[in-house]
């Protein structure tokens, strides 16, 4: 069985850093450590009044796919709570197919 | 209106095997933000909540949450809540002298104090205030009206500068309550319904609809029709991440929107760019409005927005009718916190209208009523004393659209004693010290201290209780209580959501809770003995019962769909069309007319911007704007919550790169921003997201974990913005205050002046 990921769509992740305290109320992780935390790119001025600026959240080691949610039949919390709804998580291979599919702006992270 | 539930939902409780019980509830601050009504279930073992998970089940939020409402459970058991009741002698004001007392004691207390105040000085010297958004706003024209039996109820914002211009127009143009983003919120799978038509284009105006969820919008809506093909104009003086996915964006100068939005109709009129189906059936005024757009071509706003004509044009025309393609409106608060603010609404909702937006699938959503007791709560009182409502003979208008005192006049009532003595204030949920509504806090803090007696209801001690008040009473969250919400106070398309209550703490109650308890200790004829009754009366007005919203958690409300004025589901007497004097959309306003203003909008400079204030121009060459959201906070909330106050530790002033080195201000750096009318202090983010000419600096901030007594007050002056509003700069009707335009210096701050040292990195 192919290995299961995180998508993240960084297209529409927002910055709201829910995952963070998504991740930080399931495992009870203390201020300073962190299943998952949000990073900004920017905002540069590459071009005159164009600016890049993308947010995307980081899986550290501390992530385990939420096994035990899993295991209970649930989805990860970080997927459930994402505010912009911009983490799929399932096995690698279909994950592929679908980040193929937005075509651009979009990672899978193999935590 | 029809309320839709789910099929089978999910049960509103739930039993775990080690005895855990799941409440499935919705949220509305206290804490959180405007009535949103996302769904969470909250797990409580013994009593204790263990922790708070989205709830999949609700048809709108379907288990996101924003970190506020995520950390909730700092917020339920942080140690700074007040649990129970207290009380302090008159001249401890300021003191951290409180002494705890029962409910009893403090009924007691304050029914006799208020009577007492009432047979010496009238009813009218009795004045509640309220903040914005949070639950008491739901139940505070009631609890002033109806139990403390004063007509004053006061939102101390200037001008009335949230809802107070949109209101205007709203209602003078339309009828309507509120008017809204179509995101298919009447559709139980909402943007995902097959019958939901994605607008075009959504265009927003001074609006960040993410982090604030504006009166009731779940702001991620927009996230949700933009993923399914939505795009977006953005006009905004700061380019937020939103527009940077936005199709165009029109940086302008604050303040200068009405310019902006009369040369988007002068485009779409004279390239007949218009739906004169719709005009000839449904609009007034229409050839008045061509004629007074003419003045405003787009060279003209170009000039005066400081931005391109070609900009405006190229906008104008994705925005026009075609027979084909829609745009919905988003107007945000920065419409209010301006002295044009009126004639800003007027020019959107006349663009709405022409270009045959209004009530269609994909347009523009026209609201019905709202569903809570606001300018009807006076009925019952006699028209000589109604009639004393501070400020309706200087601004009738405050009278007509929102059964309020005006805030300005309260402000100098309270200071001059005129028309009459204010004796009696009672803080409902507002903490209007720190830098939230009032403009001139300080002035209003001095004025205040006059009172004889003061309540407030707060969870946690602010600067405004700890100045001002002498009784104060515990607050619950909404975890804590029963209690409905509803999107827009159920006048808009979205979500009816019961608050159902998971646990208790301490000796807390609820704002409703608080209206029953009171209602009953004044009154010998309180027609509600428990918030139960209250509840099955109230919901029961709604088209379905108080047992089966708390069972079924979450409904849909159409509110009627679209296109209500053919079917005469917008008038009060049913008929076909607009609640307005013509029936029809008034783009020639009759209300405007009666109510002292020019009946067609226009615009005027800035008040205090460069070209009608030069004299200001010269030493404070900064526009300053407020305001703008953030994720870890909802106006003054969450500051001492620690993990949403290590999200953003400080208050941020954005600086462009440009006017930062020209100043020598880095990023870290403490500056110093200053006008005529006071000055604070913020710490440095230097962006390229903000324009030149503009700085933008965060509202809301005191520390709790300062010295709270005075005269520090959790350090409430040390960042206050809203010290630089002067009091009264007002449009024609008494609306809009300049908030989000002052003229401002800003340098760094000598280390010797600094106060914020170490704000940057919180640890609490
Ligand atoms: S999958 Fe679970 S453990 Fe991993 S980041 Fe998300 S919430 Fe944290
Ligand atoms: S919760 Fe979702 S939108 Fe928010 S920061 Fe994380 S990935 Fe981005
Ligand atoms: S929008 Fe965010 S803060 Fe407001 S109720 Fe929903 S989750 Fe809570």
């Amino acid at each position: 069985m192919a290995k299961v990921g995180l998508m993240i769509d960084y297209e529409y992740c927002t910055g709201c850093q829910s995952c963070e305290l998504a991740c930080k109320n399931e495992h009870g992780f203390g201020h300073d450590k962190w299943g998952i935390k949000m990073q900004e790119f920017g905002p540069y001025e590459m071009e005159s009044k164009k600016l890049e600026w993308n947010y995307l959240p980081f899986p550290t080691s501390y992530c385990d796919l939420c096994e035990t949610r899993v295991n209970d039949g649930g989805i990860p919390s970080c997927v459930l709570h994402c505010l912009a709804n911009v983490i799929e998580w399932g096995p690698v291979d279909e994950l592929a197919k679908r980040l193929d599919a937005k075509g651009s702006k979009a990672v899978i992270f193999l935590p | 209106m029809a309320f839709h539930f789910k099929e089978s939902p999910a049960p509103k409780e739930e039993v775990l095997a080690d005895g855990t019980v799941v409440t499935r509830t919705c949220a509305w601050s206290p804490p959180g933000c405007h009535a949103v009504g996302c769904g969470l279930k909250l797990f409580v073992k013994d009593g204790k909540l263990q922790k708070v998970e989205g709830d999949p089940d609700h048809q709108l939020t379907q288990g996101r949450l924003c970190p506020r409402c995520l950390a909730l459970k700092e917020a339920v058991y942080h140690p700074d809540r007040i649990l129970y009741p207290m009380k302090r002698a008159k001249e401890n004001r300021g003191l951290n002298k409180w002494e705890r007392i029962s409910w009893d004691e403090a009924t007691e207390l304050i029914v006799t104090k208020t009577e007492e105040i009432r047979a010496k000085y009238g009813s009218e010297s009795i004045c509640i205030y309220m903040g914005t958004g949070r639950e008491a706003v739901r139940y505070g024209f009631t609890l002033g009206a109806k139990v403390l039996r004063t007509p004053n109820n006061c939102y101390a914002q200037s001008g009335w500068s949230c809802m107070g211009p949109r209101q205007t127009a709203m209602t003078m143009m339309l009828g309507s309550a509120y008017i809204e983003l179509d995101y298919g919120g009447g559709y139980l799978d909402v943007w995902d319904s097959p019958d939901f038509v994605a607008p075009d284009y959504v265009f927003c105006l001074g609006k960040e609809p993410l982090k604030s969820n504006p009166d009731g919008l779940w702001g991620h809506a927009l996230i949700e029709i933009m993923k399914r093909g939505s795009k977006l104009i953005m006009v905004d003086p700061r380019m937020n991440w939103l527009a940077t996915r936005a199709d165009q964006v029109l940086q302008l100068i604050p303040g200068t929107d009405a310019a902006l939005v009369l040369a988007i109709l002068n485009v779409l009129i004279n390239e007949d760019l218009v739906d004169h189906d719709f005009i000839d059936k449904w609009c007034y005024g229409f050839d008045e409005l061509k004629e007074r757009v003419q003045e405003y071509t787009p060279e003209f706003a170009a000039k005066t927005c400081g931005i391109t004509a070609e900009e405006i044009v190229t906008c104008a025309r994705k925005l026009g009718y075609d027979g084909k393609h829609h745009w919905s409106l988003l107007m945000g608060v920065a419409v209010d916190q301006n002295p044009n603010g009126c004639q800003v609404t007027q020019g959107l909702i006349a663009m709405a209208a022409i270009t045959g937006n209004l009530d269609v699938p994909g347009g523009t959503v026209v609201g019905v009523q709202m569903q809570f007791e606001m300018t009807g709560c006076t009925d019952s009182m006699t028209e000589e004393l109604k009639n004393k409502c501070i400020g309706w003979d200087t601004y009738p208008i405050v009278k007509v659209l929102l059964n309020t005192t005006h805030p300005d006049i309260t402000l100098e009532a309270l200071e001059t004693g005129r028309p009459y003595e204010l004796k009696m204030a009672w803080f409902d949920s507002t903490n209007l010290l720190s830098p939230t509504c009032s403009a001139q806090p300080k002035r209003w803090h001095d004025a205040l201290m006059k009172m004889e007696f003061v309540v407030a209801k707060e969870m946690f001690m602010t600067p405004t209780v700890m100045a001002l008040a002498d009784v104060v009473l515990p607050l619950a969250t909404w975890a804590e209580h029963d209690g409905i919400v509803m999107t827009n106070q159920g006048c808009q398309m979205g979500i009816a959501g019961a608050i159902n209550k998971a646990l208790q703490v301490g000796e807390c109650k609820s704002d409703l809770e608080m209206l029953v308890h009171f209602g009953n200790a004044f009154l010998d004829d309180y027609p509600f003995k428990t918030v139960q009754e209250y509840l099955i009366d109230d919901v029961g007005k709604l088209g379905t019962t108080w047992e089966e919203l708390s069972e079924k958690v979450v409904a849909i409300n159409d509110i009627g769909g679209y296109r209500k004025h053919e079917r005469g589901l917008i008038r009060a007497d049913g008929q076909v069309g607009f609640q307005t004097a013509t029936g029809r959309v008034e783009l020639w306003a009759t209300g405007y007319n009666r109510m002292g203003d020019e009946p067609l909008p226009y615009y005027f400079p800035p008040k205090l911007g460069a070209e009608a204030r030069p004299d200001l121009a010269k030493e404070y060459p900064l526009t300053c704007t407020t305001g703008a959201r953030y994720y870890a906070s909802f106006h003054s909330e969450h500051r001492q919550i620690p993990s949403l106050r290590r999200l953003t530790p400080a208050p941020y002033i954005e600086i462009h790169p440009k006017v930062a080195a020209e100043l020598g201000i880095n990023t870290g750096d403490e500056v110093t921003i200053e006008n005529p009318w006071g000055s604070c202090h913020e710490i440095a983010k230097v962006t390229p997201i903000v324009r030149e000419d503009v700085v933008s600096v965060a509202h809301g901030w005191w520390y709790p974990e300062e010295d709270g007594e005075e005269p520090n007050l959790f350090g409430v002056w040390k960042s206050n913005i809203n010290s630089l509003v002067p009091h009264r700069v007002l449009g024609k009707m008494g609306f809009g205050a300049p908030y989000k335009q002052l003229p401002v210096k800003i340098y760094k701050t000598p280390v010797e002046e600094q106060i914020l040292r170490g704000k940057g990195e919180y640890h609490g």
